[in-house]
C-alpha cells in the first residue's frame, strides 16, 4: 500500500475521501433509481474510478474547460456541479443541468466550463483541442482537460487530436482513464500497444502512466501535466490505469471478465485506499468516516427530493435550443 | 435593380472578400484548413491572407478533418469565429461525427448552454473531371439535420456576401461553395454586404414554369430560360441559397404563379433535396398545380471521369429544357 503523502493533513485527507465518497454514494442511489425506473437510458457508473476525477479536480482552476465521456458523473460532481440539477438531469427533468435533455451521458455546466459527456467514442477530444486553441489565440493561461477511455484510443479522433494539439502546442491535458475494458473488449484483445501513454510518445506529447486508484498519485501527475500546458509547452496526456468495479452499463451481465478479477480490484479500492491510510495515520477514526457517509447520504436524498419535486419540461418546448436562442457575445 | 459597384470579378475573389473582411473586422475569425496557408488553397480561395494576416489566424492544419473540424466546434463554443474550410464535401465525411454528432446537437443537448458558432466552408460538386471521390454534391446529407444552417451560394453576391451573416449566426452554417462556379465572372453589386442567409430568391421571373434549383444547376436553368425564352416559354428560376432551412414561402409563391415545376438539383434523385422540395410543394400546393412536378438530376451513378459521361450523368441544359417542354405538351 502506497505511504501518504508526506504533509497530508486531516483536512486534506477528509476532503479527498469526502469527495469520492460523494461520487459513490450519489452514483449508487442512482443505480437503486435506475432498477425503480426513475431513470432510464443508458446509465454508466464511476464506481472505481473516483481517484481519478477527484485527483485531477484538485488541480483545475475556475477558468479551464472540461471535456468528459458518457461515464461523467464522478467528474461532475468532483468539478462542482451541484448534485439538484445533476440528479434532475439522471430524470430528464427541466431542472436538470443540461434542461433534462442529455440525461446521464450528457451532462453540461456553462457555469464551470463543463463541456459534455459525449457518448461517441473519441469524439470530445477534438472539442477539447479547438477549446485549447481558443484559450491560447486569446491570451489566457487555461487549460482543456480532457477525458477519455482507453478504447479512445483505437480510435482516429485520438490520434489527429494530440498529433494537432503538440503540433500547434495547445494546453490540453489529456486523461486516459484506462480501465482495462473498452465496453466488454479487454485492451489486450484491441490494441497492438497495451500502454497508452507509449503511443502518445510519437506525437512528442509529455505522458506517463499514473495509478488512478490513488488520489494522491492523480493529483500530483496532473498538477505536474497542467503546469506543463500553462506554461505555454504544449498537451501532456496521462494514463491513469484505473478499473470500474461495476459493469460497464446496466444492460452488462459482464462475460468478459471473470468475478475473481474483480473482487481482487475491489481489494484496492480507492476509497479503501485512502481509508486504510488515512485511519493508519490517524488522520481519520470511524466516527469521521461515518459523520462523512452520513452527510453525503443527506445531499444525495436532497438531490433526490429536488429530482422528484422537479417538472417535466412542457411538450411544447420539444424543439427549444435546436438553434441558439440569444446571440452569444 | 440593385446598384452597381462595376466591379467584375470572380467566384473565387468574391468569397475571398468576404474572408478578408470577415478577418478584418473580427479579431475573433480565423480561417483553417488543409492548405489554406502556404499554398494559398486547394482553389486558390485563400491565396494571399496568410501574408496578409499571419499564422495564427490563417492555419494550415494536417490532413485531420475531424481533429481540425472538431477543432473549429470546440473554439466556437469558447467564443470564437472559426471559418473551418474542408477541402470538398467528399472529404468531409471524415469529419461527419463531429459535424453531425457535435456541431449539430450540443446547443440542443446542453439546453441552450452552449451554442456553436462555427462556419464550415467546402467545395461540392462535379464539372472539372475529378471522378468519383472528388465530385459528388452531398448537400442534402447535411441538409437532413436538425441544428444545422445550410447555404448554397450561387452568384457572386451570395459567394461574397453570404459568410458574414454566417459568422454572425450562433449556429453552425456550412457554405457549399460549387467547385465549377470558382472562375465564373461577373459583378458584383452594392447588395453583396447584407445577404441575408435563409431566404430563397427569384433569380430570373417568369409566368410559364417554374425552375427550382440551387449552386452551380442555377447557371444551367438560366441557359435554358434563355434557350426556352426564344420558344415563347417563360421559365421563373427559383434559387434555394438557403437548402436548411427551406423557405416554402419563396417556392410556394412561384409555384402559385406559374402553375408548373421542374426541380433541378446536381444531388441524386432518391432521397435528394428534389425530393424533399417536391414534397412540400404537394404538401402545400397540390390543388396551385397544373402538371405534375419534374426532377431533373444526377444519373444514379458515382461520377465518372471521362468529359462525355460526366456531363452525360449531370443535370443539363438540353435535360432542362426537355423537361420543361414535356410538361407543357402535357398541359395543352
Amino acid at each position: 500500500m502506497n505511504e501518504l503523502p508526506a504533509g497530508t493533513n486531516r483536512e486534506r485527507g477528509l476532503h479527498l475521501l469526502a469527495e469520492m465518497l460523494r461520487i459513490r454514494q450519489f452514483e449508487g442511489r442512482c443505480a437503486e433509481l435506475y432498477g425503480a425506473g426513475r431513470i432510464r437510458g443508458f446509465m454508466h457508473l464511476y464506481d472505481g474510478e473516483e481517484a481519478v476525477a477527484v485527483g485531477v479536480m484538485q488541480v483545475l482552476e475556475k477558468d479551464d474547460a472540461v471535456v468528459s465521456t458518457y461515464r461523467e458523473h464522478g467528474h461532475a460532481i468532483a468539478r462542482g456541479i451541484a448534485m439538484g440539477p445533476l440528479m434532475a438531469e439522471m430524470y430528464g427533468k427541466r431542472t436538470g443541468c443540461s434542461g433534462g435533455r442529455g440525461g446521464s451521458m450528457h451532462i453540461f455546466d456553462a457555469a464551470t466550463r463543463f463541456y459534455g459527456g459525449n457518448a461517441i467514442v473519441g469524439g470530445g477530444l477534438p472539442l477539447a483541442v479547438g477549446l485549447a486553441l481558443a484559450e491560447k489565440m486569446r491570451g489566457g493561461r487555461g487549460v482543456a482537460a480532457c477525458f477519455f477511455g482507453e478504447g479512445a484510443a483505437a480510435e482516429g479522433e485520438f490520434h489527429e487530436s494530440l498529433n494537432l494539439a503538440a503540433l500547434w502546442k495547445l494546453p490540453v491535458v489529456f486523461l486516459c482513464e484506462n480501465n482495462l475494458y473498452a465496453m466488454g473488449t479487454a485492451l489486450a484483445r484491441s490494441e497492438s500497444q497495451t500502454d497508452i501513454h507509449a503511443k502518445a510518445a510519437a506525437y512528442g506529447v509529455r505522458a506517463m502512466a499514473v495509478d488512478g486508484m490513488d488520489v494522491f498519485a492523480v493529483e500530483a501527475a496532473t498538477r505536474a501535466a497542467a503546469e506543463v500546458a500553462r506554461a505555454g509547452q504544449g498537451p501532456a496526456l496521462l494514463e491513469l490505469r484505473t478499473y470500474r468495479f461495476r459493469a460497464h452499463s446496466m444492460f452488462d451481465t459482464q462475460l468478459y471478465r471473470d468475478k475473481a478479477e474483480v473482487e481482487e480490484w475491489r481489494k484496492h479500492g480507492p476509497l479503501i485506499s485512502l481509508t486504510t491510510r488515512l485511519k493508519a495515520a490517524g488522520l481519520m477514526t470511524e466516527e469521521d468516516f461515518q459523520r462523512i457517509e452520513r452527510d453525503a447520504d443527506a445531499e444525495v436524498q436532497a438531490a433526490v427530493d429536488f429530482a422528484e419535486q422537479s417538472d417535466w419540461e412542457p411538450v411544447e418546448d420539444l424543439a427549444r435550443h435546436v438553434y441558439a436562442e440569444v446571440r452569444p457575445q | 435593380m440593385t446598384p452597381s459597384t462595376g466591379t467584375r470579378i470572380t467566384y473565387r475573389e468574391a468569397v475571398k472578400q468576404g474572408i478578408r473582411e470577415a478577418l478584418s473586422s473580427d479579431p475573433r475569425v480565423f480561417l483553417m484548413g488543409e492548405d489554406v496557408g502556404k499554398y494559398g488553397g486547394c482553389f486558390a480561395v485563400s491565396k494571399g491572407l496568410l501574408d496578409e494576416f499571419g499564422e495564427e489566424r490563417i492555419r494550415d492544419t494536417p490532413l485531420s478533418e475531424s481533429a481540425f473540424v472538431g477543432a473549429g466546434i470546440g473554439a466556437a463554443m469558447a467564443g470564437m469565429r472559426p471559418i473551418v474550410e474542408v477541402m470538398t464535401v467528399n472529404f468531409s465525411l471524415l469529419a461527419l461525427d463531429q459535424i453531425v454528432n457535435n456541431a449539430a446537437t450540443l446547443c440542443h443537448m446542453s439546453g441552450g448552454q452552449f451554442p456553436v458558432p462555427v462556419v464550415i466552408r467546402m467545395a461540392t460538386g462535379a464539372g472539372r473531371q475529378l471522378a468519383a471521390q472528388h465530385s459528388h454534391s452531398l448537400e442534402v446529407w447535411y441538409a437532413h439535420v436538425p441544428g444545422l444552417r445550410v447555404v448554397a451560394p450561387a452568384t457572386i453576391d451570395d459567394a461574397r456576401g453570404m459568410l458574414r451573416p454566417a459568422l454572425e449566426c450562433p449556429d453552425p452554417v456550412i457554405i457549399f461553395e460549387p467547385i465549377s462556379l470558382y472562375n465564373m465572372e461577373g459583378e458584383l453589386t452594392a447588395a453583396a454586404a447584407s445577404t441575408d442567409l435563409s431566404h430563397a430568391r427569384v433569380h430570373r421571373p417568369g409566368r410559364d414554369v417554374t425552375l427550382v434549383t440551387y449552386g452551380a444547376s442555377l447557371w444551367r436553368c438560366v441557359a435554358a430560360a434563355e434557350e426556352l425564352a426564344g420558344n415563347g416559354i417563360e421559365a421563373e428560376i427559383v434559387d434555394l441559397r438557403s437548402l436548411r432551412p427551406l423557405d416554402d414561402a419563396t417556392i410556394l409563391a412561384s409555384v402559385v404563379k406559374t402553375r408548373r415545376v421542374v426541380i433541378v438539383d446536381e444531388g441524386w434523385r432518391t432521397c435528394s433535396l428534389s425530393a424533399e422540395v417536391a414534397m412540400r410543394i404537394v404538401e402545400q400546393g397540390f390543388y396551385d398545380l397544373d402538371a405534375a412536378i419534374a426532377r431533373v438530376c444526377s444519373e444514379e451513378v458515382p461520377i465518372p471521369y471521362p468529359k462525355h459521361l460526366e456531363d452525360a450523368a449531370l443535370p443539363s441544359q438540353a435535360r432542362i429544357v426537355a423537361a420543361v417542354r414535356g410538361m407543357m405538351k402535357q398541359v395543352q
